[in-house]
């Protein structure tokens, strides 16, 4: 294919990005019609995608992209083949009808808008996450579709329920999206590949490598996280906080089927293993059973669906795991399936609630007339959601089936769990399909009506194609499950589904127990409801306290870190700074066993005696002044001594700035000093004296031991023999220090006259700002020159 | 010499210490400016010390007198210095806003930025 294709591909999941940012003003021009002419962007989608169907079916494999991160090899590559092909037109195709159903369902929400906005924001990342072929690229569409999906959940956002709903798929998606990178990152590091194209070359070396293990590990928590798998699944259902156009195709249709996805993908790169097998069956099956188990104790039709959407993706995870041909295959059909009766099954939920008022499946009651399309709907999608024949369902059922049945006792447990699940979402299905409309009409808080065509659009062409889809097998065979089989599989599947009940077929008695299983289960609904919930209340804890629990414990314990560490005693976080410098000074020079010796102290003349004990002198009487007089005058004797120090050691500059700048300290000190009526004695306890004077001595003797060790090495002399060498030919300078200082370092010379700048002017800003009992100052104080003010001050 | 020195800029430390942990505002400026002494010093020290010649091209020469003073770290100090004297002033200045706005000189009084009774952080959505 020509360069073109390249560009295009990575157009797939910009353009809804774009759209995004066009959608408020859409809305604006188009009105109510906004959802009919948003939905053109995923049809273009959808359409162009399918271009596709008939190459990848030749297993002809689509890349393209753009260099991005070229220094570290990472591309923002894309790649179709027959898996990411069936997600991206699952996503582009139902996302038509989600466009077109919000339209419909948000009209005269006055942020509607920002809603078209969020969910084609979604729909970009969710096509990027399916095409990417970079893992970092993958990565980056992964966790778009978390923040994108904490947008929608929390798009009520003046509830709390919705806050909180939002808040906790951040933490978990998002979460597992980081456990994710990190997986990805030690996956990359150690095939020295980070494309999925790449990668599925070198498919069985990873599973011989050492760090196997912990890749698989963190990439399956990731994934579990996304695909609210047990025990992290707690935030889909509280996710139906949502407007229900986003519990259609977030958590239903598409996000959630990131993590399957995900693990399909990977499949061949870390599947094949024991390790792989039990996690992946372990986990879906506990969720699968948990899923349907919590499905039926609702009464809230969304809450019903929600948790059939657990239980469908442990199913899918299950399937994976066990990775047989006939297990992949159905998976794929079920992925199918799912996603179109879901789809439809929750738009028929929203309807519900708009035409009556509420979503209490008890409360309904007989509204095939009033709402006769949505019935349609309803019935068409719980056929293919119980798998009877010709539905799509109904030949992901057979096939799960047909790939447990003959095998040794686990492939019986799991098929046992496989009839148990599917019959408990089967009565979820059929109770929402017959409930609400059969039986005699029952009052809701709004009268019954039917909805308008947008709303019915979305639910009426997903369940009807769920159905007829079974009806052209031969072409699902070629174009859908040779191509995505192989893909997870890696490998030829040759897909051979056809319509036949063939009594001899075990499968088929598999399904049969899983119908007479799920009409025992809606005959007795309610009583099964009322047992689940004692069930339930006995236990008392959810996860979903857990995770209360979880977020105020950390808030907690991050308030508590907090108060002992910032505990805003300043003379505390100097003791530690201090203590810390010491240790600093210290350890390295006892690691490396390089303390120096004691030196030898070379005579010294009776005037460099002098200028020390001068110096001592005036520091022992700056510590133990009483009056401040005394500690300040003490202070410019200490000062005067360093001066002398320079003097006598050939730096008269030095020398001379010291006496300057002692003699201006000591006189403003001495002014200031007498303004305050300051007490200049040592309020310490005599324990806090001891505390600080031995933190003062391990300082000070830590600088002392390191000056000796630094003096005990040869000192590199070559900038100063520069210096030295250069001053008077090239700077034409006799003063070397001058020269070094205004002419060698001049830039240093100038951020030093700028520091100083600084200073003046902060001092000035101090001076004059007066605060006065919590009152904002003036901006501009009136007007009156300088030197009145500082006479004032 | 160097090693009288060390010492002598060991007790310049211990003081500057002592002093900075003291909760007196003013006397943890004190001990800033004897800090301030004590690197200058050190620095002085590390460059290794020669007596009484400083580093001055004499007229008509090119180079400086044998044994004359290392000239780099009199240039940092002479940097280090003014810039010190800078901070001083400025710090003094707003001990001195502090105490006049406050009424305290003690750093323990001193608890608007990080109030003994902070609120806590709020546990709901």
């Amino acid at each position: 294919m020509g360069p073109s294709i390249d560009v295009s591909i990575a157009l797939v999941s910009v353009a809804p990005f774009l759209a995004a940012l066009l959608a408020p003003w859409v809305k604006r021009f188009t009105g109510p019609l906004a959802g009919w002419v948003l939905a053109i962007v995923p049809a273009s989608i959808f359409l162009f995608l399918a271009g596709f169907i008939g190459p990848v079916a030749e297993n002809e494999v689509v890349r393209g992209g753009l260099s991005w991160i070229p220094a570290y090899g990472i591309a923002f590559s894309f790649f179709i083949d027959g898996l990411s092909l069936l997600f991206g037109l699952l996503i582009s195709g139902i996302g038509v009808f989600i466009v077109i159903y919000s339209g419909g369902y948000l009209a005269g929400h006055p942020h509607q808008g920002r809603f078209f906005a969020y969910i084609l924001m979604f729909m970009g990342s969710m096509l990027g996450l399916v095409l990417a072929d970079n893992l970092f690229t993958l990565f980056l569409f992964w966790e778009l579709t978390s923040i994108t999906s904490f947008l929608l959940i929390g798009f009520d956002h003046s509830r709390q329920a919705a806050r909180r709903a939002a808040y906790q798929s951040l933490v978990v998606t998002g979460g597992g999206g980081l456990v994710l990178l990190a997986g990805f990152i030690l996956l990359a590091v150690m095939t020295g590949e980070n494309s999925l194209t790449g990668l599925l070359t070198t498919a069985g070396l990873v599973q011989q490598h050492s760090f196997y293990l912990p890749v698989m590990l963190l990439i399956v928590a990731g994934a579990f996280a996304k695909s609210a798998q047990v025990p992290l699944h707690f935030w889909l259902p509280n996710a139906m906080e949502a407007p229900t156009p986003v519990s259609a195709y977030l958590h239903s249709a598409t996000m959630v089927k990131a993590g399957v996805y995900l693990l399909a993908r990977m499949s061949p790169i870390l599947g094949g293993t024991g390790h792989w097998f039990w996690v992946l069956t372990l986990f879906g099956g506990v969720t699968l059973l948990l899923g349907g188990a919590l499905a039926v104790r609702q009464t809230d039709i969304k809450q019903m669906l929600a948790y059939t959407t657990m239980g469908s993706l442990g199913l899918l995870v299950l399937l994976i795991g066990f990775g047989t041909k006939e297990a992949i295959l159905g998976a794929v059909l079920y992925l199918c399936a799912h996603s179109l009766f879901k789809g439809a099954l929750f738009m028929v939920a929203g309807n519900l609630d708009h035409g009556t008022g509420t979503r209490d499946i008890t409360v309904l009651g007989g509204l095939r007339e009033k709402m006769s399309v949505t019935f349609i709907a309803a019935v068409l999608a719980a056929i293919s959601m119980a798998g009877l024949p010709i539905a799509l369902g109904f030949f992901a059922k057979e096939e799960m089936y047909l790939a447990m049945v003959g095998g040794a006792w686990p492939d019986l447990l799991f098929l046992a769990v496989l009839v148990v699940g599917n019959a408990l979402m089967m009565a979820v299905g059929v109770l929402i399909a017959t409930k609400p409309f059969l039986g005699p009409l029952r009052p809701t808080p709004q009268a019954p009506h039917e909805v308008s065509p947008a709303l019915f659009a979305g639910p009426v062409v997903l369940a009807v194609l769920g159905l007829v889809a079974g009806l052209f097998t031969g072409w699902l065979n070629v174009h859908l499950l040779d191509p995505t089989g192989g893909a997870i599989h890696n490998g030829a599947v040759d897909a051979n589904i056809h319509l036949g009940l063939d009594p001899a077929n075990p499968a088929l008695w598999a399904s049969v127990v899983t119908w007479a299983l799920g009409a025992l289960l809606v005959w007795r609904a309610d009583a099964v409801r009322s047992a689940l919930r004692r069930a339930g209340n006995a236990i008392g804890w959810t996860f979903d306290n857990g995770f209360d629990a979880f977020i105020s414990g950390l808030i907690r314990s991050a308030d508590a870190i907090t108060r002992t560490l910032h505990h805003g005693r300043l003379e505390i976080y100097m003791l530690v700074l201090f203590i810390a410098l010491a240790l600093a000074l210290y350890l390295p020079m006892i690691i490396t066993g390089t303390l120096p010796a004691m030196p030898e102290l070379a005579p010294l003349t009776f005037y460099e005696w002098g200028a020390i004990l001068i110096a001592v002198l005036g520091l022992i009487t700056v510590l133990l002044s009483v009056t401040r007089l005394a500690a300040i005058v003490a202070l410019g004797v200490q000062g005067f001594a360093v001066a002398v120090i320079f003097m006598l050691f050939g730096a008269p500059d030095l020398a001379f700035t010291q006496f300057m700048v002692e003699t201006l300290s000591v006189i403003i000190l001495a002014l200031v000093m007498t303004k305050l009526h300051l007490d200049a004695r040592d309020h310490r306890m005599l324990e806090e004296r001891v505390r600080d004077g031995a933190v003062a001595l391990a300082v000070a003797s830590g600088f002392a031991v390191m000056l000796v060790a630094v003096l005990g090495v040869d000192l590199d002399l070559s900038l100063t023999e520069l210096f030295r060498a250069t001053s008077t030919p090239i700077a034409h300078g006799r003063n070397i220090v001058n020269v070094i200082l205004v002419d060698y370092r001049a830039i240093d010379t100038l951020g030093e006259i700028s520091v100083v700048m600084a200073a003046g002017l902060a001092i000035l800003a101090v001076i004059r700002v007066r605060f006065h009992e919590g009152r904002v100052p003036p901006a501009r104080p009136a007007k009156s020159g300088p030197g009145r003010r500082r006479a004032k001050a | 010499m160097e090693v009288a020195l060390a010492g002598l800029i060991g007790v310049f430390f211990a003081v500057a210490v002592y002093l900075l942990l003291s909760r007196s505002i003013i006397r943890m400026l004190l001990g800033v400016v004897v800090l301030g002494n004590a690197v200058n010093l050190m620095i002085f020290t590390v460059g290794r010390l020669t007596v009484e010649i400083p580093p001055i091209v004499p007229a008509g020469d090119y180079l400086p007198l044998e044994g004359s003073a290392n000239p780099l770290p009199q240039a940092l100090i002479l940097t280090a210095i003014v810039i010190g004297f800078a901070l001083f002033a400025f710090l003094l200045v707003l001990g001195y806003r502090a105490y006049q706005e406050l009424d305290a000189d003690n750093t323990d009084t001193m608890r608007l930025a990080e109030p003994p009774e902070a609120p806590r952080p709020p546990l709901s959505y």
